[in-house]
């Protein structure tokens, strides 16, 4: 193992994170906040609880996955891309480093920002809402986990993208659908049969659920279930990513 | 001496199906520079990605430190620092940054005080804090090869390292080449500049098509193929070549007053005798005699040619 390699890829790609501090964090925390005022206060004054859950609280895991999931796989894509479009890919190919180590760094930095932006949200909400947190380890778990994975989705999107719009496509037209779609901000027993069904589908109702679950200890799915598809989805990626590594799909002539 | 980097039936055949390299063969000895020469689109800088692994070959073998580049890339990639053609920098970066994210990728601890020495050599410490992006272009490709040179690498790829940069650069170039030949790293540049070859090179390889045309020491290179000429200068201009030379093949040049007589070097008999003793039975004097040796530009442009 290179870790100097890996350490230099890390370093490097956290200093982009550093030198845009601002944009890194300013506009998910006012994103966030512009939820809670809208969501919370307009609408969740005349909801009641949901699950027990006041529905400022409630939403608040939702919110949360949205902005991880969404920062995990632009950050771990834009830092893959970027050599690619901008030509300095050459110094990854031609440095005495694997393909595993080249994903470990760029993966671990994205996963790592989207982390950050992940905890200040967090700290957002307690300004807004009574937060209880029931399983305070099992929750920060869940939300590496899924750093992790959806970072290792963003280095595929970005291996794959051959321009910009590309880039930015999948986490617009995807992942906020399938978030919000998710049950992320209404529990699924409030819908119609049919669209329970459907929800059912969503991958990241699982995630959601189960993320819901580590704050509440309620939550739509078993919490086992929830485990296992982020560790299918772990999986899936990691198994694509071992095939691109193999072929040198898209990165190498 | 042993070979450094060793190339043996080397080709490439893009995705689009176009054949960049038809076989390629090279040993690299260690410790000598050598000059890859060849019109665009030749393969130069194919044959130096497939070297450095930016590139996969289509088949052939190839070597660097003994070490296979495939089934052992990590050795043999430590060995090797890259200057590539298009200047490829990350427009927000600090300088000292980009020069020690190399560093690292090469696996090398950090190590400020080298890094220092070798962005002080190449006039960049001042700028050390700057982002790229402020940077004019030499300066960009100077940055390039403080990056190559960043992990102490043995042998040093540069491809058209002086595209596009002025004299004062060049010279800079030169001085930081002999000096890295000096500390023995082995140097393989591309360039259009043939004057820069002649400078610098212990040798010389043509490449056109994908294809190796020779690979010689540069000073046999231009003693063998090189033709010489003589010129002979008249005190008093003639009309035209007298008749009784006419078998010599002789130009007229400066309005009557030179004589020009091209001979090949690796003949037997250069004829120069028999030429001058038929210029005295004429009744030619002669006003004074020289010799001039065709440089590495001419050989190159009449082998181009003959293969075009
Ligand atoms: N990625 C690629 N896909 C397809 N063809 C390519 C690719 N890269 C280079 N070629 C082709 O391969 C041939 C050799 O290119 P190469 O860049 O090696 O030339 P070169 O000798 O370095 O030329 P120059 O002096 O212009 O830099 C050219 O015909 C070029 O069009
Ligand atoms: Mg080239």
């Amino acid at each position: 193992m290179n870790w100097q390699a890996i350490r230099a890829i890390y370093i490097f790609e956290m200093a982009r994170f550093f030198r845009t501090l601002m944009q890194s964090f300013l506009s998910p925390v006012l994103s966030t906040s512009l939820y809670f005022v809208v969501f919370g206060a307009a609408i969740g004054s005349r909801i009641d609880q949901i699950e027990g859950v006041s529905y400022g609280a409630f939403i608040v895991p939702g919110l949360i996955m949205l902005t991880t999931m969404t920062q995990a796989t632009a950050n771990a894509s834009f830092g893959i891309y970027f050599p690619k479009f901008i030509g300095t890919i050459y110094e990854l190919l031609s440095a005495p480093i694997s393909f595993l180590e080249i994903v470990i760094g760029y993966v671990g930095a994205a996963a790592t920002k989207a982390f950050f932006i992940g905890m200040i949200i967090l700290g957002t909400a307690f300004f807004f809402v009574d937060l209880p947190i029931k399983y305070p380890f099992l929750m920060l778990g869940f939300l590496i986990l899924t750093c992790i994975s959806f970072a290792l989705f963003g280095f595929i999107i970005g291996i794959w993208a051959g321009n910009f719009e590309q880039l930015q496509i999948i986490p617009l037209l995807v992942i906020t659908p399938l978030v919000f779609l998710g049950g992320s901000f209404y529990s699924v027993t409030m819908l119609p049969p049919f669209w329970q069904f459907v929800t059912m589908l969503n991958p990241v109702f699982y995630l959601v659920s189960g993320f819901r679950w580590a704050f509440f200890g309620t939550a739509d799915v078993p919490i086992g279930l929830s485990l296992m598809a982020i560790a299918l989805f772990t999986l899936a990626c990691l198994v694509f990513i071992g095939w691109i590594f193999r072929t040198g799909w898209r990165i190498k002539p | 001496m042993a070979a450094i980097v060793s190339v043996t039936d080397l080709t490439k055949t893009y995705d689009g199906g176009f054949q960049a390299l038809k076989g390629v063969s090279l040993d690299i000895s260690e410790g000598e520079i050598l000059a890859l020469l060849g019109p665009n689109g030749a393969g130069k800088t194919t044959l130096i990605s497939a070297i450095c692994g930016m590139i996969t070959p289509s088949s052939g073998k190839i070597s660097v430190g003994g070490h296979d580049i495939i089934d052992d890339y990590r050795a043999a990639r430590r060995l090797i620092g890259l200057v590539p053609q298009e200047i490829n920098l990350e427009p927000f970066e600090k300088v000292i940054n980009t020069v020690r994210f190399t560093r690292g990728l090469f696996g090398k601890p950090r190590d400020d005080a080298y890094l220092e020495k070798i962005l002080r050599q190449l006039s960049l410490w001042d700028k050390k804090d700057a982002p790229i992006k402020e940077l004019s272009g030499g300066m960009k490709r100077r940055v390039l090869i403080a990056k190559a040179l960043s992990h102490e690498p043995r042998v040093l790829f540069l491809d058209e390292p002086t595209a596009g940069v002025d004299v004062e650069l060049r010279k800079d170039m030169w001085e930081i080449v002999e000096g890295l030949r000096a500390d023995g790293v082995t140097i393989i540049l591309t360039t259009h500049y043939i004057e820069e070859a002649e400078a610098i090179a212990d040798r010389v390889g043509v490449i056109t098509n994908g294809e190796i045309l020779l690979v010689r020491p540069k000073d046999e290179l231009i003693q063998q193929m090189g033709k010489k000429e003589l010129w002979i200068e008249l005190p008093d201009a003639i009309a035209s070549v007298p008749v009784a030379l006419e078998s010599f093949d002789l130009r007229l040049e400066q309005d009557g007053t030179r004589l020009i007589y091209a001979y090949d070097t690796a003949s037997e008999r250069t004829g120069i005798t028999k030429l001058l003793s038929t210029l005295s039975d004429e009744g030619i004097t002669l006003r004074d005699v020289s010799t001039r040796q065709s440089s590495l530009e001419d050989i190159f442009v009449g082998l181009v040619g003959e293969n075009a």
